[in-house]
Parts: structure tokens; C-alpha cells; sequence
């Protein structure tokens, strides 16, 4: 299959029909087949050498029938007619509803949004270019001290091309291409070995390095690493928390994004549910969820159902203004959905997902807000993190951190996470700076399904939060 | 479709064998190649509020070709068998060769000649298993869990899941092995509300065969989990002795495991590298790994390269015996491999332990909480990923529990952090349960009671 065509015909319009006629031919409300072709390359880079490069192709379709409160769902790599009816029928057995007969479906032209324009498709990048990218990250991680122990280097990216057709007479498409490029460091000194990361990712082709300098990246990776060799246990107990710039997207992602999902909200699994136009943050605190944001990790041109992506306000000064939606909740709820029905692959059911998320700019002085706080904690660069939406309890990672001594940073700190409650940790926002930036590329876990979210904030700060580490 | 034969029209060992061995047999001179491929087909029904919320159907192939020349490797995968695809794979793999950096240690494993354990993991009454009835224990655990108690204010999740996973092994150095193994599950994930206010708790029952399940079991172990909590506050910051209940330290064990991988310690990422044969842990632990014992979820008689699994003495008594390998990994400490290559047809293989268990000590979990006199028992862990770093051993995660008060159980407690080093927490292990159990990860869980944690709370 060739790239000239970027979106339009992956599978032929008449066989899309056929199959979600197939589809419903026992009944059921709606039926779609999400088809997708996939292409990925990976190469690293591990203790020295160039351990091996990999190349990777998936494509397949999946296909779901909805049938009263059913969804029946069945996915095949085989994309002969065959292969596909085979599929449509298991969708429409598991979705199970009575009656029913044949129904004609008439799909429109394929339409939507264009893709977004890559300048350099990672296919047409020799290979050998990828490569020369991690020998130097290796070289500049090494070159920063002695101390630098070990070097991994990644360089991974993906093409996407995916097609939806629906009974309601969707046809539409998108080409996702994303690149993406991360150091890992290992330092080792008298207190034993301590990690360093720094990834670097957008929804763009080979053009990423025009931009990206990956020795600046190893830098950054083996700077946290040796940051660390000199850094005290973290503090136990709860303080103030001062997140910078670009980092404090994973806390939104985790204190409320995901207790912002339609799915999760209607099975009153989110302490979130129930809760629109109240106040639910600080009246500093507006949340955006935009998967229209070019470049950005999360971007996209259409959803994994079909629906333009868009930019969603979440919540404007402090008030719960809406959920996100995919295409199910949307439907029960009468209103359209939100371009937030996402899947990790075609083997996987569409559900609720971030894209984008940030929190907009405040007026403060980030200095200041350093400047202000008495005793605390300053994260720098958090890891990952985790919630529990249903009590709104939330952890996230701190990987780089450090002390705040009278108003200073002073000493940095060994690894450990942060523990909150979301409704709590949003309404203890009390300082939002104006230096906004994107942070690192994430992957988001839900349901055993990963897709790549972006996220950004500016520096803030919260006036409480449980610090986990083990000093008094 | 390239492989066929077995019944309901999916591919056998045989089957997939063949595929693996024609791609091996493209070699060229000078070439090493080997294949694995794989199948599954899983079912999953998920029930909500009476109704089946949906019911997937899943049928996928793998297949992951390695080529390795003068010491450098290439690697391809594709999630198909259809049409050219192997072939197609294989050159995409001799063609990513080149960039490799050439490595003597580089290459496929040999035949060792160490037996095969005669594993039984296939169960043909799953495969023979009506939809019928998958669909109806679903909704039958959901019934159950919201039953169980007037509290229970929903059910967020109940699913019944199955899988047959069908795999092969062929390698231009003469190793096949293949592999079928059947496996199901039963799981509910319970809301519970009290005073305006929510708490959840989950259930899990895992098995071969659907008859292995219990749902009752389930239901209860979600209600429990989830109304015990009603009511928890954040506890005072200290130290304390900590209980972990057998699913944290199933999550503790593995991560533990981790850092015994060989290629952690060649790589410079395992705090044990230069440790072994000393006592890396207090005397009450002795942890193996062992792939060959039937009743590990993880169970398998041939490794990610194709080569027997075995039973692994990692640490006895509290001393570091020994790192695990796969072959190359294995010729590069100059010993031989123990068998433990883990990889999906996706990637490459890497190294790990993947059964780990720990010898059980003389008490229950209930002997044990009653020796406490003021502790906290913890059933529950978050962001272990952000939290524990592997590397430096810095270990920090979220905890929701019980406070031990006087030998009993008492109030809940959430919101809080547990933290020490790995280091030190294998050191101030004070008992080891007799509550051995395997669950779906790649270590057993036990109650595990550890002297002193740093509880974060207020």
C-alpha cells in the first residue's frame, strides 16, 4: 500500500458497505469498521551499542455493532471480503439482539479534516540516519561527566493510517505520524546509582530533528542523573508542592482528566459525576483537553471514531464546564461527542480518552511563587502517575526534585511519589504562573489500552500535598 | 491464511511450527535466523447494570523474525500471517542487519539439551466452552457483587476474559519448541457509598478452565475490599510495621525479580550486581523462580528463544544466589543460559524471571496480624511505575489499608505513601505468611510483614 493516498480509500467504499450491512444484518442499532495500517521503526541503543533495529507492521480492521445496551465487537487481520464478513458476523452474534434484517447502508464521501501535512515521512529517512541520532546522544551523555555510567538511547516512529465507516454514512480517514526520541542515564557514584530521562515527541515525521537537538537531550538526561548522585532522601509528610513548567500536566492528567471521562462519569465511578457548573478548583484554574494542538503528542485529525478532533474547556475558572465524550456516552446523552473516542489499536474498542491536556497561563511570577514558599517541595520533572477516580485519591512520580529551604532550592532529592486527593489538590491551587509550557510525551493507561497523550502547564503551585519519601 | 489445521478452524502447534520453519528456512550463508509465532484467540463479555455492556471476539497472529550475521542482529514483526507477510518480514529483518553494532555474544541460542518439563497448561473444555455461558457468568458475578451488601452502590467493572495462546519457536540452530496454553479469569471491580462517600475495592479469580473460577469468591473479595475502606481517613506520618497482603507483594516480589535479570547486572542497573553469595535480604527469604511449576500463571516449558525453563534458586535463606539469563546474556557472563528469555513476537528477546515464589513461612496472614501490636496492613498500592526506581532502589507508592491496633484489624486508612529502599525493605522483612498464591503477575503473592515502612499521611 502505497502513502500517495493518505487518507480516502484503504479499504474500497463498496466493500465498507457490504461489511456493515453484514454488520447489522441481525439488527443493531449502529455498526462501524475502524480499519487501520500501521508501520513503526525502533532502534536503540544500549551500553554502548547499537543493539538492533526493529521494523513493525499491523494492520487489520475491527468492527462493532451496538444493539440496545450491547456492544458487540470482533477484529481480523484478514481484509479480504472474506476476512471482513467473517468478522462482521461475529461482531453482529456478540452484539446478539432479535429480529432485524438486512439494511441497506449509504456511505457519503469520504470526508473530514485533512491530515496533518509531515514534511519528512519517516519511511523516506535512510536508515542509517535514524542510527547516527543515538550514537551521538551516547557520546554527548558520556561526554557530560565520568560519573555517567551507562547510556540508553531510543528512537521509535510510527505511521498510523486509519479509516472509519459507519452506518450512519461516515466515511473518513486520517495518516497519524509521530517520532519520537528519549535518553536514559545511569550515574554512579559513593551513593550508589541513581536515573536520568529525557524524551522528546511530537505528531510529526523526520522534520522533529530540524528542532530537536539530541545532544542537548542526553545532556538533559545525564544532568538529572548526576543531579541525583549529591541528592537527600524526599521529606515525609504534607507541604506545599511547586510544580514547573510543562511537568504539571501529569498531576491534571491524574487529579481530574480522567475523572473527567464521560464512561467513568456515568457509572458514577468519578467523584467528578454529577458536578457540572459547580466550582470544582481554584478560581485560577482553567483546563483545556485539545486534540487540535499541531504537533502536539496527542494531536490528531479525526478520532478513532470518525470525529474531528477539537479543543474541549474542561474547566473555565474553577467551574466544572463539561466532560470529554466518545460516541456511546455521547448518544445516551443526546449530544454530540467531543472528538475524545480514541483505541489503541484496531483490536481494541473505542473509549473515552484524553488528547491534549493543559492548564492555561496564570499572571504570576514563577520566581515568586519559589520565592513565597517557606518549606516545600519543587518538582522539576515528574514521572508517571496513577488515580483512583472513584475516591479521586491520585499519585505521580517525582524524578526531578528538590528541597525548598526559606523561599530557595536548595537540595535535590532522591526519587519517590506525591499522594493527593483531586477535588482537594485542585481547589489548593494558589499560584499560577505565566511561563506555560508542553511537557514530555506520554503514553496514558486505561483498561489495558495505551495511547499518546500530551500535556503542559505553567509553573504552579499547591498548598498541600502528601510528599512520600522517608526523611522526618 | 498461511497456517491452518487444529479445530474450530485455528491454527495448531504444527501449524505454526511449519510457518516458523519455512521462514528459517530462507537462511542465507553466514545467516542465523529464528522465528517465533504465535496465536490467540480471546474472549471477553463484560456485564453492567443486568445487560452485557459488550463482548468482544478476538482472533490475532504474531509473528517476530531475528536475523543475526557476523555478530550484528536485525529484527522484524507483524501482527499478521496473511498473504507474503513472513517473507516479507524476514527481509525487512536481514535488511535492518546492517546497522547494528557487531557484538561476539551476539546471537541465537543453541540447543543445551535440558528437558522439557511435560507441562500440562491446555484445557479443551475452554475451547470447548459455550459464549452462552461466558456471557452468563458475567452477569452472574455482577448480580453477586451487588448483592453482597446493601452498600454496594455499583459495579464499576465484572468481566469474564479467556484466552487460547498457541506459539512456536523454530531457529537455524536446530531449536523447536512450541507451545499452547489455555487461561480465563473472572474479575469485579465494586463501588461501595456510605455518607456521601465512595470507595472501591476489586476481586479476581484466575484459572485454565472456566471450572477453576470462583465467582462467589469474587463477588465477596470486592464487597469486602471495597466496604472495608467506607470511612477511611489519612493517617499520621511515622514509621511503622507494615503488613503487605499477598496482591502488593505479588507487585513488590516482581519488581525485586527485576533486578536480578542479567542483563540489569551487566548493563550497570542492578543494585545486586556485585552482591552475590552475600546476604542481600533478612534469612526468612528464599525466593525461586520457577517457569516449570504448572500452578504459576506465567508457567511455560520453553523460554522466549526456545529453550527449557528451570527452576532458579535466586536468593536462599537470604543470600544472592544467582542472576538469571538468556543465551546471550549467558555467554556474555560465560555461564550458561537458565532458560529465561521473555519477549512477545514484538520484540527481541530480553531477560527475567518470570515465576517467582517465595518458600512460605509457618503462619497465616490472620497469626501474623495478631503478633502486631500497632501496624498498618496494606491491600492496596498506587504508581508503582512513577514510584519505585529499579536502578537506585528508591521505592515510594500510594497506599490505601488498615491499621493494625492491639492484634486486630481497625480503622481504614487512604491517601497516604509507603516508602524505604528495596534494599532495606529485604532486610527488615520480619515474616513470611504460608498464604501463597499465584496471581496474574510474574511473581506469587504472600502476606509479607515488613519491620519498618515510612508512612506519609498528615
Amino acid at each position: 500500500m502505497g502513502d500517495g493516498d493518505v487518507t480516502g480509500t484503504m479499504l474500497d467504499p463498496d466493500l465498507l458497505r457490504s461489511t456493515l450491512a453484514a454488520a447489522m444484518a441481525t439488527g443493531g442499532e449502529f455498526a462501524e469498521v475502524f480499519v487501520e495500517d500501521r508501520r513503526s521503526t525502533s532502534a536503540v541503543l544500549d551500553d554502548g551499542r547499537i543493539e538492533e533495529l526493529s521494523s513493525g507492521r499491523d494492520r487489520g480492521a475491527g468492527i462493532r455493532v451496538v444493539a440496545g445496551e450491547t456492544t458487540g465487537f470482533a477484529h481480523t487481520a484478514d481484509l479480504s471480503p472474506t476476512g471482513l464478513r467473517a468478522a462482521a458476523e461475529a461482531a453482529s452474534a456478540a452484539a446478539a439482539s432479535g429480529g432485524g434484517g438486512v439494511r441497506e447502508v449509504a456511505l457519503d464521501g469520504p470526508s473530514g479534516p485533512d491530515p496533518a501535512v509531515v514534511r519528512l515521512l519517516p519511511a523516506d529517512v535512510p536508515k542509517a540516519r535514524k542510527v547516527a541520532l543515538l550514537e551521538r546522544a551516547d557520546e554527548a551523555a558520556r561526554a557530560a561527566d565520568g560519573a555517567v555510567s551507562q547510556v540508553t538511547a531510543r528512537y521509535g516512529d510510527s505511521q498510523r493510517r486509519i479509516q472509519v465507516a459507519n452506518s450512519e454514512g461516515l466515511l473518513t480517514g486520517d495518516r497519524q505520524v509521530r517520532t519520537l526520541f528519549s535518553v536514559s542515564c545511569v550515574a554512579s557514584g559513593d551513593t550508589g546509582l541513581q536515573t536520568g530521562r529525557e524524551s522528546v515527541g511530537h505528531t510529526v515525521g523526520f522534520e522533529l530533528f530540524d528542532d530537536v537537538d539530541v545532544d542537548e537531550v542526553a545532556r538533559r538526561a545525564a544532568g538529572r542523573a548526576l543531579t541525583k548522585l549529591e541528592a537527600v532522601p524526599a521529606p515525609s509528610g504534607e507541604m506545599p508542592v511547586v510544580v514547573g513548567p510543562g511537568g504539571g500536566g501529569v498531576l491534571f492528567h491524574e487529579a481530574c482528566g480522567h475523572g473527567l471521562e464521560a464512561d467513568l462519569v456515568a457509572k458514577s465511578a468519578s467523584v467528578f459525576a454529577g458536578r457540572r457548573g459547580e466550582v470544582v478548583a481554584a478560581p485560577t484554574v482553567s483546563l483545556v483537553d485539545d486534540g487540535t494542538m499541531a504537533g502536539e503528542w496527542g494531536r490528531f485529525a479525526i478520532d478513532d471514531e470518525g470525529r474531528p478532533a477539537q479543543r474541549n474547556v474542561l474547566i473555565e475558572d474553577g467551574v466544572l464546564v463539561d466532560y470529554m465524550w466518545d460516541r456511546l456516552r455521547a448518544v445516551k446523552e443526546g449530544r454530540p461527542g467531543s472528538g475524545n473516542g480514541r483505541r489503541q489499536g484496531y483490536r481494541f474498542l473505542p473509549m473515552v480518552r484524553m488528547t491534549n491536556t493543559y492548564l492555561e497561563a496564570g499572571t504570576d511570577d514563577p520566581a515568586d511563587i519559589v520565592a513565597g514558599t517557606d518549606h516545600g517541595v519543587y518538582v522539576a520533572q515528574l514521572g508517571g502517575g496513577q488515580v483512583n477516580t472513584a475516591t479521586g485519591d491520585f499519585v505521580f512520580g517525582m524524578t526531578e526534585a528538590y528541597l525548598i529551604e526559606d523561599g530557595r532550592l536548595t537540595a535535590p532529592i532522591r526519587d519517590g511519589n506525591l499522594i493527593g486527593n483531586g477535588p482537594e489538590a485542585l481547589m489548593a491551587i494558589d499560584a499560577i504562573a505565566d511561563d506555560f509550557a508542553m511537557g514530555s510525551p506520554g503514553t496514558c493507561g486505561k483498561d489495558g489500552q495505551g495511547v499518546p497523550v500530551g500535556d503542559g502547564t505553567p509553573t504552579l503551585r499547591v498548598a498541600r500535598l502528601t510528599v512520600g519519601g522517608t526523611a522526618a | 491464511m498461511a497456517a491452518s489445521g487444529g479445530s474450530n478452524g485455528s491454527p495448531d502447534e504444527a501449524a505454526l511450527l511449519a510457518v516458523a520453519e519455512r521462514v528459517v528456512g530462507l537462511a542465507g550463508p553466514g545467516e542465523q535466523v529464528e522465528a517465533v509465532v504465535v496465536h490467540e484467540r480471546e474472549t471477553e463479555v463484560r456485564a453492567y447494570e443486568g445487560q452485557v455492556e459488550s463482548l468482544t471476539s478476538a482472533e490475532s497472529y504474531g509473528i517476530g523474525v531475528r536475523v543475526v550475521r557476523d555478530g550484528r542482529q536485525g529484527f522484524a514483526h507483524a501482527g499478521t500471517l496473511e498473504g507474503d507477510v513472513a517473507a516479507e518480514v524476514l527481509a525487512e529483518a536481514r535488511d535492518n542487519v546492517a546497522f547494528a553494532t557487531a557484538d561476539e555474544h551476539c546471537a541465537v541460542a543453541e540447543p543445551d539439551g535440558a528437558p522439557f518439563a511435560d507441562l500440562d497448561l491446555y484445557r479443551p473444555e475452554l475451547v470447548a466452552h459455550p459464549t452462552a455461558d461466558k456471557v452468563a457468568v458475567a452477569l452472574e458475578l455482577e448480580r453477586l457483587v451487588q448483592a453482597s451488601d446493601p452498600r454496594i452502590s455499583g459495579v464499576e467493572s465484572a468481566e469474564y476474559g479467556d484466552s487460547v495462546a498457541v506459539g512456536a519457536v523454530a531457529t537455524t540452530t536446530g531449536i523447536r519448541a512450541t507451545s499452547r496454553e489455555t487461561g480465563c479469569f473472572l474479575s469485579a471491580y465494586a463501588l461501595a457509598e456510605q455518607d456521601g462517600e465512595t470507595q472501591t475495592g476489586f476481586g479476581f479469580s484466575l484459572g485454565r478452565a472456566p471450572g477453576d473460577l470462583d465467582v462467589e469468591a469474587v463477588a465477596a473479595d470486592a464487597a469486602e475490599r471495597s466496604t472495608r475502606m467506607l470511612g477511611a481517613t489519612k493517617p499520621e506520618s511515622g514509621r511503622m510495621t507494615v503488613v503487605l497482603d499477598p496482591w502488593v507483594s505479588a507487585q513488590f516480589l516482581g519488581i525485586v525479580a527485576g533486578t536480578l535479570s542479567g542483563e540489569a547486572v551487566q548493563k550497570g542497573r542492578s543494585m545486586f550486581a556485585d552482591r552475590l553469595g552475600d546476604a542481600v535480604a533478612a534469612p526468612l527469604l528464599t525466593l525461586v523462580d520457577d517457569p516449570t511449576d504448572p500452578e504459576a500463571t506465567s508457567a511455560t516449558a520453553a523460554d522466549g528463544e526456545g529453550l527449557a525453563t528451570r527452576r532458579n534458586v535466586l536468593v536462599a535463606d537470604g543470600r544472592l544466589e544467582r542472576f538469571v539469563h538468556n543465551s546471550e546474556t549467558a555467554r556474555r557472563a560465560g555461564t550458561a543460559s537458565t532458560g529465561s528469555a521473555v519477549r512477545g513476537y514484538s520484540s527481541t528477546p530480553g531477560v527475567g524471571a518470570r515465576a517467582v515464589k517465595v518458600a512460605p513461612g509457618p503462619l497465616g496472614p490472620s497469626e501474623l496480624i495478631a503478633s502486631i501490636d500497632d501496624g498498618l496492613l496494606v491491600q492496596g498500592v498506587s504508581g508503582l511505575h512513577s514510584g519505585v526506581n529499579p536502578v537506585s532502589g528508591d521505592f515510594s507508592t500510594g497506599a490505601e489499608g488498615l491499621r493494625i491496633r492491639g492484634g486486630e484489624l481497625a480503622e481504614p486508612v487512604r491517601e497516604f505513601t509507603i516508602a524505604s529502599t528495596i534494599q532495606k525493605m529485604l532486610q527488615d522483612l520480619a515474616a513470611v505468611g504460608d498464604d501463597v498464591q499465584w496471581l496474574p503477575m510474574r511473581a506469587a503473592g504472600v502476606t509479607l510483614v515488613v519491620g519498618e515502612l515510612t508512612v506519609s499521611g498528615r
